[in-house]
């Protein structure tokens, strides 16, 4: 699908170039004219969908496909509206939609981002709109033709169909219908009976180009003028070049220059994340440059600031501890009131580790600038950010700049920030050529922004009925909005205020503690969720245990009666236990909870709700001597509506594996100041042989609006899988990753 | 009438110069390498060839996203030099299709079962399972399971299916 020099993309865009509104219909804000944008034997009906004469409908994807799906299901949800002949919809996607007002940036295409699960949400709300306009239009077209009243037409798959049962196919109508003024207001959508796509299974658009290697991700794009750009980064944080001898590299044979990327000047701070010192390589290939980048003579200064390992932030967590939070996130009723009055109470202290994004696609991006415009080619999950930094960097004006995004290989959050495209603008201005700027995978894991390191000190108490009166949670962790953001938001991106138990326990405490970094931290799949989840629902576990109670009943009980909790967070305004429990209740009975299970097979229960999604697993494992068997895994999932249920699936599945993978052995360490990990050979990812044969997912049918679904499997995942241990092994790993830890107590 | 050859040898036997570079065989078509004789052929497949279907993810054999068939036996290209290669036959992931466009049945399955996600290690996932099903056209589970290709988003039991599904259908079952 991703074939820029083709001609019919070449005119897709450039015709997009001119378009001024992201929503065709009823947003005057987005105020659109169609005859402006019409060439010749050009049918356009919306910036998302052009229909050609032969019926062939293109729909644009603007968002970042990541592997989470979103080129397949926000397509799905425009074809739908639109009545499109699926398998004649080719989709193509977008660059960024940007163009310049006043010199200021324009944005075009509405929501143009692979975070947090947002994508389908905001396709939902506008792309609906979209292609239910192109039919309202195409419907009109054929009225006039048949000189017939709109009401008496029907479209089905690609056809408008007369009460008489003539048809016109959209594409004999499309230059009609693109004459047509549309209407004031958006056309009523359908209705979910009407649906003939929405809640199918699709597979993914761009599987055929990927399975035969013609899917050019960035890392596959090239310039015939470019150079290769090979970086090393000083392996210390905020470190400097102490000494550089090219000598060597220079003799080779095909080696243009060596480049310094300076050290990071904490007053020209490059967007929110700061670039580290380096030295590039920039040679006529990636080998020549690699060779040529082995044999520079370099030593770095460390810098101010020596990273410390986890164990180190350990023990400053219990020294944070100690004095008063950062934020009081919230405090409701007296918890030391309420364990003086109860006769059960708990307490212990989780720990998750640093963890590195490992992407399989490493960093790169491929760059082309001079003082009339700027093209970038790299994976890149929030664009209007990369746009950002390129136009800091070149002072470009916004319609200047494109940021292509092309599918790419993972993302987890790594390729939110931009670093990586700000080293290759500098490195082709620089050069005066075009640059393909490669990180090894060395690179990628000593430089990574890496999931914030979190300690979790949780107390609670219980009344004479076994019911929780008071809980607390206080966590200390080196946030990675630290360096990004003002001291006093730097909880934010830690802990959440109405994340449960919050509104189930009348006692209750949430606070967070701040730790200090050397390390650059950044997003990853479902942020502070995991962790948070990680520690809330195993000391959930020890409680029941220690009470004698049922896991799921004890989870039921406090879930108790179906409600809806105010929820100020990302997935609000409200948190329905109900939903929450019903997943709970189905993940349970699919792995058989009550029914008699194997001697030495011990089952694990979490549920979390994520960004709208509410979603639990169970887990049955068992150990074969020092091997860990993971037999069944359940998913139940409540998101809402699910645009494409296959879809939906793999992001479930994928984020369970992703969940007991960095939950069993990934973990950063440190040594003198530098990540030692260099490679997946110290950073062992789960192989197919350390993962369950399946995941089970129940997809709870619903007529909520959709959810997303990429980050919610992922929090519930660990947690379950550490209560499964527990089960079957009586021992309680309170730590992430698991699997050394588990060694040592076994 | 049948030609005449000259029965009188030459005063001098001239050598032919020596051929330099590595002759490889690749997707059926014939190269020679003549840069760098280390080159890996991951680089040579990439930054010559343009054949970019074979990933770069580390350069130490450890994730497989750039596995590649040499004379039918699978291996990673971005620990194999080109040196090495001499004369040797490589299918990469752009040379399963048919000419005509229809795909290996390893390929199709990989469709049918939507193994894809982000799709980056797929390329050499597949290589891998065409070398598996070469080798075990009845692969069990625990066959699967020494394919020690790297997924990181998680695409594993979809993989596992896609194999099963490849091998019934390379069997002559029903699809």
């Amino acid at each position: 699908m991703n074939r820029p020099h083709d001609a019919s993309r070449r005119r897709f865009l450039k015709v997009f170039g001119t378009a001024t509104g992201a929503l065709v219909v009823g947003l005057p804000a987005f105020a659109w004219t169609p005859d402006q944008l019409l060439g010749q034997n050009l049918f356009r009906l919306s910036p998302y969908v052009r229909i050609e004469p032969d019926g062939t409908t293109v729909i644009g994807a603007r968002d970042p496909e990541i592997g989470q799906g979103i080129r397949t299901a926000e397509t799905r949800i425009l074809a739908e509206e639109l009545d499109a002949d699926w398998p004649r919809v080719v989709v193509e996607p977008l660059e960024l939609g940007v163009t310049s007002a006043g010199g200021e940036p324009h944005w075009t295409y509405g929501h143009q981002m692979a975070s947090g699960s947002t994508s389908v949400p905001a396709a939902w709300n506008d792309l609906r709109n979209v292609g239910a306009a192109a039919r309202e239009l195409l419907l009109r077209a054929a009225a006039a033709q048949w000189k017939t009243d709109v009401a008496n037409l029907r479209t089905s798959r690609g056809v408008v169909i007369a009460a008489d049962g003539r048809k016109l196919g959209y594409g004999e109508l499309a230059e009609a219908a693109s004459k047509l003024k549309p209407a004031n207001a958006p056309p009523r959508p359908k209705t979910p009976a009407q649906y003939v796509l929405i809640g199918q299974d699709a597979g993914d658009v761009d599987a055929r180009d990927i399975v035969t290697g013609r899917q050019h991700y960035a890392i596959d794009d090239w310039f015939g003028d470019a150079l290769v750009a090979v970086i090393a980064h000083c392996p210390f944080p905020g470190g400097k070049l102490a000494h550089l001898d090219d000598t060597e590299s220079l003799k080779l044979k095909g080696v243009e220059k060596i480049m310094t990327i300076p050290a990071p000047d904490p007053a020209h701070a490059l967007g929110t994340q700061q670039l580290v010192a380096g030295i590039a390589v920039l040679a006529s290939d990636t080998w020549t440059a690699m060779q040529a980048l082995a044999k520079v003579d370099v030593r770095w200064r460390p810098g101010a600031q020596t990273a410390q390992g986890d164990e180190a932030l350990t023990e400053a967590a219990a020294a944070a501890f100690a004095a008063d939070p950062a934020k009081a996130v919230r405090t409701d009723g007296d918890f030391t009131e309420a364990a003086k009055r109860v006769p059960h109470k708990f307490k212990t202290e989780y720990r998750c580790a640093t963890i590195a994004h490992a992407d399989l696609e490493p960093p790169n991006a491929l760059v082309r600038v001079d003082n009339q415009q700027a093209l970038i080619v790299a994976p890149v999950q929030n664009p209007r950010a990369t746009f950002d930094t390129v136009r800091r960097l070149t002072g470009l004006a916004p319609d200047k700049i494109t940021i292509q995004l092309p599918r790419a290989g993972g993302g987890f959050g790594r390729f939110l920030e931009t670093d990586y495209v700000a080293e290759a603008v500098m490195l082709a201005k620089a050069a005066g050529k075009p640059i393909k700027l490669m990180w090894t995978r060395a690179e990628a894991f000593a430089h990574d922004t890496y999931r914030p390191f979190s300690v979790h000190r949780l107390e609670a108490c219980a009344d004479r009925k076994r019911a929780l009166t008071g809980w607390t949670h206080r966590i200390a962790s080196t946030s990675r909005l630290a360096g990004r953001e003002p001291r006093a938001r730097w909880w934010l991106s830690e802990m959440h205020p109405d994340d449960l138990p919050a509104g189930l326990v009348g006692n209750l405490q949430y606070a967070w503690y701040a730790l200090d970094s050397a390390l650059p931290r950044g997003s990853y799949r479902a942020s502070s969720h995991a962790v948070n989840a990680f520690a809330t629902e195993c000391f959930l576990d020890e409680i029941a245990h220690q009470l004698k109670l049922d896991a799921l009943k004890f989870r039921l009980a406090l879930l108790g009666e179906p409600r809806k909790l105010p929820y100020r967070g990302h997935g609000g305004p409200v948190l329905d236990t109900g939903r929450l429990a019903w997943v709970l209740q189905l993940a349970a009975d699919a792995i058989g909870w009550n029914k008699p299970h194997l001697q030495g097979h011990g089952f694990g229960l979490a549920c979390h709700f994520t960004f709208g999604g509410y979603v639990a697993h169970a887990v049955e494992v068992s150990m074969e001597g020092t091997r860990l068997v993971i037999h069944n895994v359940v998913c139940a999932a409540d998101l809402g509506r699910v645009v494409n249920p296959l879809g939906a699936r793999a992001a479930l599945v994928g984020a369970t594996l992703d969940g007991f993978s960095t939950a069993l052995r990934e973990r950063i360490t440190l040594k003198e100041g530098r990540v030692v990990q260099q490679g997946f050979k110290d950073y062992p990812l789960a192989t197919m042989a350390q993962i369950p044969h399946d995941v089970q997912v129940i997809l709870v049918p619903s007529q909520e609006n959709p959810t997303g679904a990429f980050d919610m499997g992922f929090p519930s995942a660990a947690p379950a899988l550490a209560n499964a241990i527990f089960a079957g092994t009586t021992v309680r790993v309170r730590q992430l990753p698991l699997w050394s830890e588990l060694m040592r107590l076994l | 009438m049948m030609p005449q050859v000259s029965q009188t040898p030459p005063a001098e036997i001239v050598p032919q110069p020596v051929r330099e570079g590595t002759d490889v065989t690749i997707n059926g078509k014939y190269f020679r390498h003549t840069g760098d004789p280390d080159l890996p052929l991951l680089w040579y497949l990439r930054d010559v060839l343009r054949l970019t279907g074979c990933k770069y993810g580390c350069d130490d054999a450890s994730c497989g996203a750039c596995s590649v068939l040499v004379d039918g036996k699978l291996k990673r290209a971005c620990t194999l030099s080109m040196q090495d290669l001499a004369g040797k036959a490589i299918t990469t992931v752009e040379g399963l299709a048919k000419p005509d466009g229809s795909l290996h049945p390893v390929q199709q399955a990989w469709i049918d079962e939507d193994a894809i996600l982000c799709g980056y290690c797929q390329s050499g996932q597949i290589m891998a399972a065409v070398a598996l099903l070469a080798r075990k056209p009845k692969p069990s589970d625990a066959d699967i399971d020494a394919i020690g290709n790297l997924c990181r988003c998680g695409s594993h039991p979809r993989i596992r299916r896609a194999i099963h599904r490849a091998a019934d259908t390379l069997r002559g079952k029903a699809k």
